[in-house]
């Protein structure tokens, strides 16, 4: 029982836990703070895996900002418990069974043939220069693609979002 | 040492609770916390076999995929809202006039 | 090396002209239209004289190649043509007494608001029946058959609004198709056993095969074949039913295709395949059966009819009789120049009889004629002659061929003489029976007003008597009597036989009884004949009233033979009935509707259901999709694992 793998029994539990969590709970407040949870123990088992700057972007953009933006989204729209409506039939008989399915065949055979190849503690070397040198040599056009994509995010989120006579004031 | 396939079965968890979210609940913002759920494991089996492969390219997409789910957050919760202001609900059984 | 003679344009001028009045006839002047019709019948006449002035000069036979047209594997067919002796008495024959009945058709179809139509459907008869005529092979041979057998059923049915025309037409051509089909079975067995349907070819294999004396074998079975699709076109028994029928159409059809030309070529056919028939005694005894027969029972009809267009009708079946007869006792020669006499003499008949009824106004019924010879002498004259021709009555045309048959006939059997010469006997009274009925006596017809009435009243100018026909339809009688007199003195000598004798061999038929018989049946034959009009005389001059009386006392016998034995009643019970039953109940309300309707509108009514259940699965409700959408993807994950496990 290493200390690696107590360390990642237990970023694991938080993880499951928070999944779970987030299910089993009926105001979507509750979930998005599963969530954060989820997120910041995905934060440790990166940082078990080495990769310091994905641990720390992961909190920072992820939990930081996403979470919070649907946090204040929940408080906009004063989102309440969820009703009991009447859900679609097929989501529960087929696609339950379906997606269990689906993952327990990937896992058994993710387990079958990954074979037992240890991953050492900090195995990445994740010096934040080699990162950069890969973002901005190799992977350049994504990385300026992605910042156009959110360019229009921002311009498509503002134009939805907007009160409709602020736009058709604009128009005319 | 733990092996990489515990990474992947943590991993494909994460992804299965994401998907099961989505099919069982009822407010459209849960439903979108299961899909960045979703990308989250995602993210965790890229870095994993990053690690697994001292390969550093798998880092480089998880930033990727976190840019295009910060993107698709936020034009996602622009819908969401823009919807609310019409039908008054968040319950995704309620909005389904695209039927035949 | 023979000369080019370019034969294949004696076909194609017809169709030509066939091709010109049917297209422009409409708008066309009846002039523009009378020109065209003679002049492409007239041009391939003219061809044809030209073709028979070079014919001592020709290596016989000669062929002419015109386009290759199937080539499959060791069979080839081509459009090409053949002549020699036969065809070319029969090319004669055609072209010359059908250009004589274009010239007729003028004046009698000038009336007629559809002036072009018979036009163009009579040059396209010619272009069939020419093709028939000059074919080298079975194949065009049939083209032409099946050809003629379309422009007998235009012309029957030429004025189609008339129901019993209608039916006429159509019942000539589907009594002719099931005549074709025999033709088409014997056709493919010649296909399948000499590999080819060229007439030279298939002779060629032929030849050196002995005669199936001992039973029936292929030869037996192609000959009796061809005699089935030799008796739907020439009306033979069981398939003449037809040709009474067709005499809805207009008089020149009856002269030209149901007497001169169509119908005799199912004779030609026969001999033009004795090579077939002489090896196939069995084969060759069924076609002098069935011509005898018909011949015999025929008559019997005409001797009781009172429409003197079905007199005639029957009287040609009659006489096809007699020439089948002829080829079925190896007499082909013999068949072929009765064949050539009866094109003139029948034809002189019909022509006048056309004009008889242009005369009276339409009508047709002889009972209602009598005493025209005053009022048409030109037309008297003529039809005396044709009927003393055909009557057999020396030294005109009908007499030669006719006795040369009988006398062939005799050689094989004194039966088939026998019955022949009582058949003379019958065809002789009933003709001047006709001619007696129609020309002399009292006129018993209603005067011909404004408009002429009659169950036939297609000719409509009243000019209140009857009136002679103009020059243009008598000057086509006149050369045509002038034919049935001086044409069969070809026979004298056996003068036509050694003419063919090339295509034929000479003496078919041994002589075996000599000179002196010969002469002795010769004037039993006279005398039947005179018999025969000295009968019809007594009954129709003399005694008018007695007809009536033995009608009377025959009754039942009378009954039958007037209404032609009821043999179209039972054709119509055993066939045709039963057919039009199955049709309507078994296949159309049974198949078409409850199979094939029920197929389609069941695979729309299907395609209805599936989707009307498909569509609830686009419900708008993104739950249910990402729910089919796991399923699915777990359906595609568990293939891959197991095809990577595989």
């Amino acid at each position: 029982m290493s200390f690696h793998l107590i360390l990642f029994l237990a970023f694991g539990a938080v993880c499951v836990g928070g999944a779970v969590n987030l299910l089993a709970q009926r105001h979507p407040i509750n979930s998005a703070l599963s969530l954060i949870a989820v997120m910041a123990a995905l934060a440790g088992e990166y940082l078990l895996l080495g990769a310091e700057f994905v641990a720390a972007v992961q909190v920072i953009v992820y939990a930081g900002a996403v979470m919070v933006l649907f946090v204040f989204v929940i408080m906009l729209l004063n989102a309440g418990e969820e009703e009991e409506t009447k859900g679609s039939h097929v989501a529960f008989l087929l696609g339950v069974p379906g997606v269990l399915t689906g993952s327990v065949l990937t896992a058994w055979v993710m387990v079958r043939h990954s074979g037992t190849e240890a991953v050492a503690i900090g195995a990445l070397p994740g010096h934040p220069t080699d990162i950069a040198q890969l973002l901005f040599h190799d992977f350049l056009l994504p990385f300026e693609v992605t910042s156009v994509l959110i360019l229009i995010a921002i311009m498509g989120a503002v134009v939805l979002a907007s009160k409709p006579e602020a736009t058709a004031r604009k128009v005319d | 040492m733990v092996p990489l396939s515990y990474y992947l079965v943590l991993s494909g968890f994460l992804f299965a609770c994401g998907v099961i979210g989505f099919l069982i609940k009822r407010n459209i913002i849960t439903i979108f916390m299961s899909i960045e759920l979703m990308l989250n494991g995602v993210n965790l089996s890229f870095v994993a076999f990053a690690a697994h492969w001292h390969a550093l390219a798998g880092q480089v997409f998880v930033f990727f995929v976190m840019v295009v789910a910060a993107a698709e957050a936020a034009v996602g919760l622009a819908i969401i809202i823009a919807v609310y202001r019409t039908r008054e609900t968040l319950n995704v059984d309620q909005v389904n006039l695209l039927k035949l | 090396m023979n000369p080019m003679l370019n034969l294949w344009l004696i076909p194609i001028l017809p169709l030509a002209g066939a091709a010109i009045n049917g297209f422009l006839g409409k708008k066309s002047s009846r002039a523009a239209v009378t020109i065209v019709a003679l002049f492409f019948s007239g041009a391939a006449l003219a061809w044809a004289l030209w073709v028979a002035m070079r014919f001592s000069s020709l290596a016989l036979p000669y062929h002419e190649y015109l386009v290759h047209w199937i080539r499959s594997g060791n069979f080839s067919v081509d459009f090409a043509f053949y002549l020699d002796q036969l065809s070319l008495v029969m090319l004669l024959v055609v072209t010359g007494v059908g250009f004589l009945i274009h010239i007729y058709s003028v004046g009698y179809i000038w009336e007629d608001p559809s002036y072009y139509r018979f036009f163009s459907y009579l040059n396209l008869f010619m272009f069939f029946m020419l093709t028939l005529v000059l074919a080298s092979n079975y194949l065009m041979m049939f083209i032409g058959w099946e050809g003629v057998g379309l422009a007998s059923y235009l012309l029957i049915g030429f004025w189609f609004t008339k129901d019993s025309a209608a039916s006429a037409g159509k019942k000539a051509f589907i009594v002719n198709r099931i005549g074709d089909f025999g033709f088409l079975i014997a056709l493919f067995l010649l296909i399948k056993h000499f590999g080819s349907l060229n007439f030279d070819q298939v002779f060629q294999s032929i030849t050196p095969l002995g005669a199936e004396t001992a039973g029936a074998g292929l030869l037996t079975t192609i000959g009796i074949l061809l005699m089935v699709g030799a008796a739907g076109k020439s009306a033979q028994i069981p398939l003449y039913v037809w040709l009474p029928d067709a005499m809805e159409g207009p008089t020149p059809v009856s002269a030209l295709i149901h007497a001169a030309t169509m119908v005799t070529a199912g004779v030609y056919m026969v001999s033009r395949s004795h090579v077939i028939f002489e090896r196939a005694p069995i084969a060759l005894t069924v076609v002098a059966i069935i011509g005898t027969l018909t011949a015999f029972f025929a008559a019997t009809i005409g001797i009781a009819q009172t429409d003197i267009k079905k007199v005639l009708a029957y009287s040609t079946i009659s006489q096809l009789g007699y020439m089948f007869m002829a080829c079925g006792v190896g007499a082909f020669s013999a068949g072929i120049f009765h064949l050539m006499t009866h094109a003139f003499f029948k034809g002189l008949l019909f022509l006048a009889a056309g004009s008889v009824i242009h005369a009276v106004g339409g009508e047709q019924d002889m009972r209602k004629m009598g005493g025209l010879r005053s009022y048409i002498p030109w037309t008297f004259l003529t039809m005396g002659i044709a009927t003393l021709a055909i009557s057999g009555i020396p030294p005109l045309a009908g007499f030669w061929s006719k006795d040369e048959i009988l006398w062939k006939a005799y050689q094989v059997s004194w039966l088939y003489w026998l019955i022949g010469l009582i058949t003379a006997f019958i065809t002789s009274f009933y003709m001047f029976r006709l001619l007696f009925m129609t020309f002399f006596g009292d006129y018993r017809g209603a005067r011909v007003d404004e408009h002429g009435h009659g169950s036939h009243g297609h000719d409509e100018h009243g000019h209140g008597e009857p009136h002679e026909s103009p020059m243009v339809m008598l000057a086509p009688l006149m050369i045509l009597a002038l034919l049935s007199l001086v044409g069969g003195l070809v026979g004298i000598g056996n003068g036509f036989e050694h003419f063919l004798a090339p295509v034929f061999g000479t003496s078919e038929v041994a002589e075996a009884a000599g000179r002196g018989t010969e002469l002795l049946l010769m004037g039993v034959s006279v005398v039947v004949a005179l018999l025969g009009w000295l009968l019809a005389y007594w009954l129709y001059c003399v005694r008018p009233e007695l007809p009536q009386k033995i009608g009377d006392s025959l009754d039942g016998l009378y009954e039958a033979v007037v209404h032609k034995y009821y043999i179209d009643e039972l054709y119509a019970a055993i066939f045709v009935r039963p057919l039009i039953n199955g049709s309507t109940r078994i296949l159309w309300q049974g198949v078409d509707r409850k199979i094939i309707d029920a197929a389609v509108n069941d695979a729309g009514d299907g395609a209805r259901h599936v989707s009307d259940e498909v569509r609830h699965m686009q419900s708008g409700n993104i739950r249910s999709y990402a729910g089919w959408i796991a399923a699915g993807s777990a359906v595609v994950i568990a293939f891959m694992i197991w095809m990577g496990v595989r």
